[in-house]
C-alpha cells in the first residue's frame, strides 16, 4: 500500500463558502459615494482684536437674501431662482464696465497673463426659517454661475477645454482668475419687513 | 451504415458547477473593492437635497460627518420629531461640536489636519436655523472646510 494516492480535497462546498462571504460583504458595506457642494467657511473673527469696518465698496457686493418663505431677493429686488445664475454672471463679469457693477483689477496670472479679476463678492444671507432645500438650491445656482464663468475663461485661454478637463496648474490659474467669492454672512434674525 | 442512436434513455448532462466558486469570488472581489465599510448607525432620517454642481469628497478618510434630521421612527416616541444633530452614534447638541471636531482632528495625521472636511448631511426639510448654529460652531472649532452633501441630479 505504498503508492496510495493523496485524496483530493472536496471543493464542492467552495461555492457555499464564497456565497457566505459575498453576502457578508453585501450587508456590511455601503456603496454610496458622497458628493456635495463644497465651501470654505470664513474664520471666526478674533474677539480680542477690535472689529475693523469692512472696506468693501457698495458696487462690489451682490446681496443675495433668502427669506423664511424661501423667496429670493437679489440686490434689492425680488427674483426667481431661474434668473439668479444669469444675474450673478452679469455681476461678476461686468462686461460693459458699468460703474454700478464691481471693479476689476488687472492681475498677472501664470499661464494666462494679465486678466481683469473681478472684485465682486456675492454675499449670501438667510433667515433661520429658510428651508435647507432652498438654501442648497441657491448655493447650487451660485456655484453654477461661477463654474460657467470658469468654463468660459478656460475655453478662451486653453483652447476650447472645459474647466474640469484642464491640467492641474491650468486649473489653478483659472481659479485665480475667477475666484469663488461667496461670503456666507453672519447669521441674523430678520423680523418682518426690513 | 450510420450508427443508430439509442432512443429513450437520453438524459440531459448536468451543468458543470466547477466554475461557480470562481464566478462568486469575482463578484465578491468586486464588492470588496467598490464598497466601503458601514461605519455608523444612522439615527436620524434624512432625504438629501438635490444639486447639479456637486463635487466628490476627495478622500473619505478626511471626512467627518454631521447628520441633521428627524429621529428615525423607532426613536420618535422617546425623542420626539424635532430635528436632531447626530455626531458619532448619539444625538448631541450644538455645544458638543467643538469637542467632536477636536477628537476627529486628533485621529488624523499632522499633515492631513488642514484638509479635514466636515460633511453636513441634513434633511432637505430642515430649517436653516439649526444648520446656521452648526456652521457657527464649526467656525469656532476652526473646521472651515465643509461640504453640504447633496444628491447629484442632471438639473432641469
Amino acid at each position: 500500500m505504498a503508492n496510495k494516492k493523496v485524496q483530493e480535497i472536496n471543493a464542492g462546498s467552495m461555492a457555499d463558502i464564497s456565497f457566505l462571504l459575498l453576502i457578508f460583504f453585501l450587508v456590511a458595506t455601503t456603496m454610496n459615494t458622497d458628493s456635495g457642494i463644497q465651501r470654505v467657511l470664513p474664520p471666526m473673527p478674533d474677539e480680542t482684536q477690535p472689529q475693523q469696518a469692512m472696506d468693501v465698496k457698495k458696487r462690489n457686493i451682490l446681496l443675495v437674501f433668502v427669506s423664511k418663505f424661501d423667496d429670493i431677493m437679489v440686490g434689492g429686488e425680488r427674483m426667481d431662482i431661474t434668473q439668479l445664475k444669469d444675474k450673478v454672471k452679469e455681476f461678476v463679469l461686468n462686461q460693459t464696465d458699468d460703474p454700478n457693477l464691481p471693479e476689476k483689477e488687472m492681475t498677472k496670472i501664470d499661464l494666462i497673463g494679465n486678466f481683469p479679476v473681478s472684485k465682486g463678492v456675492v454675499s449670501l444671507q438667510n433667515d433661520r426659517g429658510t428651508s435647507y432645500n432652498r438654501y442648497i438650491m441657491v448655493q447650487n445656482e451660485l456655484t453654477r454661475a461661477f463654474n460657467e464663468i470658469r468654463d468660459m475663461v478656460a475655453s478662451q485661454y486653453f483652447g476650447g477645454k472645459k474647466f474640469l478637463d484642464l491640467e492641474e496648474d491650468q486649473r489653478k490659474a483659472v481659479q485665480k482668475a475667477v475666484p469663488l467669492k461667496i461670503s456666507e454672512a453672519e447669521p441674523r434674525n430678520i423680523e418682518g419687513g426690513k | 451504415m450510420a450508427v443508430m442512436k439509442k432512443k429513450g434513455d437520453k438524459t440531459t448532462p448536468a451543468i458543470s458547477t466547477a466554475s461557480l466558486p470562481d464566478v462568486i469570488f469575482m463578484i465578491l472581489f468586486f464588492f470588496m473593492v467598490s464598497t466601503t465599510m458601514r461605519e455608523q448607525d444612522i439615527l436620524v432620517k434624512f432625504t438629501l437635497p438635490e444639486a447639479t454642481e456637486v463635487q466628490k469628497l476627495e478622500k473619505k478618510s478626511l471626512a467627518s460627518y454631521i447628520f441633521i434630521g428627524q429621529p428615525i421612527p423607532s426613536l420618535q416616541a422617546k425623542f420626539g420629531t424635532a430635528p436632531r444633530i447626530q455626531l458619532n452614534d448619539s444625538y448631541k447638541s450644538t455645544q458638543d461640536i467643538l469637542e467632536f471636531v477636536a477628537s476627529e482632528r486628533d485621529k488624523l495625521s499632522e499633515n492631513d489636519r488642514l484638509q479635514m472636511t466636515v460633511a453636513i448631511k441634513a434633511d432637505f426639510m430642515t430649517r436653516m436655523g439649526i444648520i446656521t448654529d452648526v456652521k457657527q460652531e464649526l467656525r469656532r472649532a476652526n473646521a472651515l472646510k465643509v461640504s453640504y452633501t447633496a444628491q447629484k441630479t442632471l438639473g432641469y
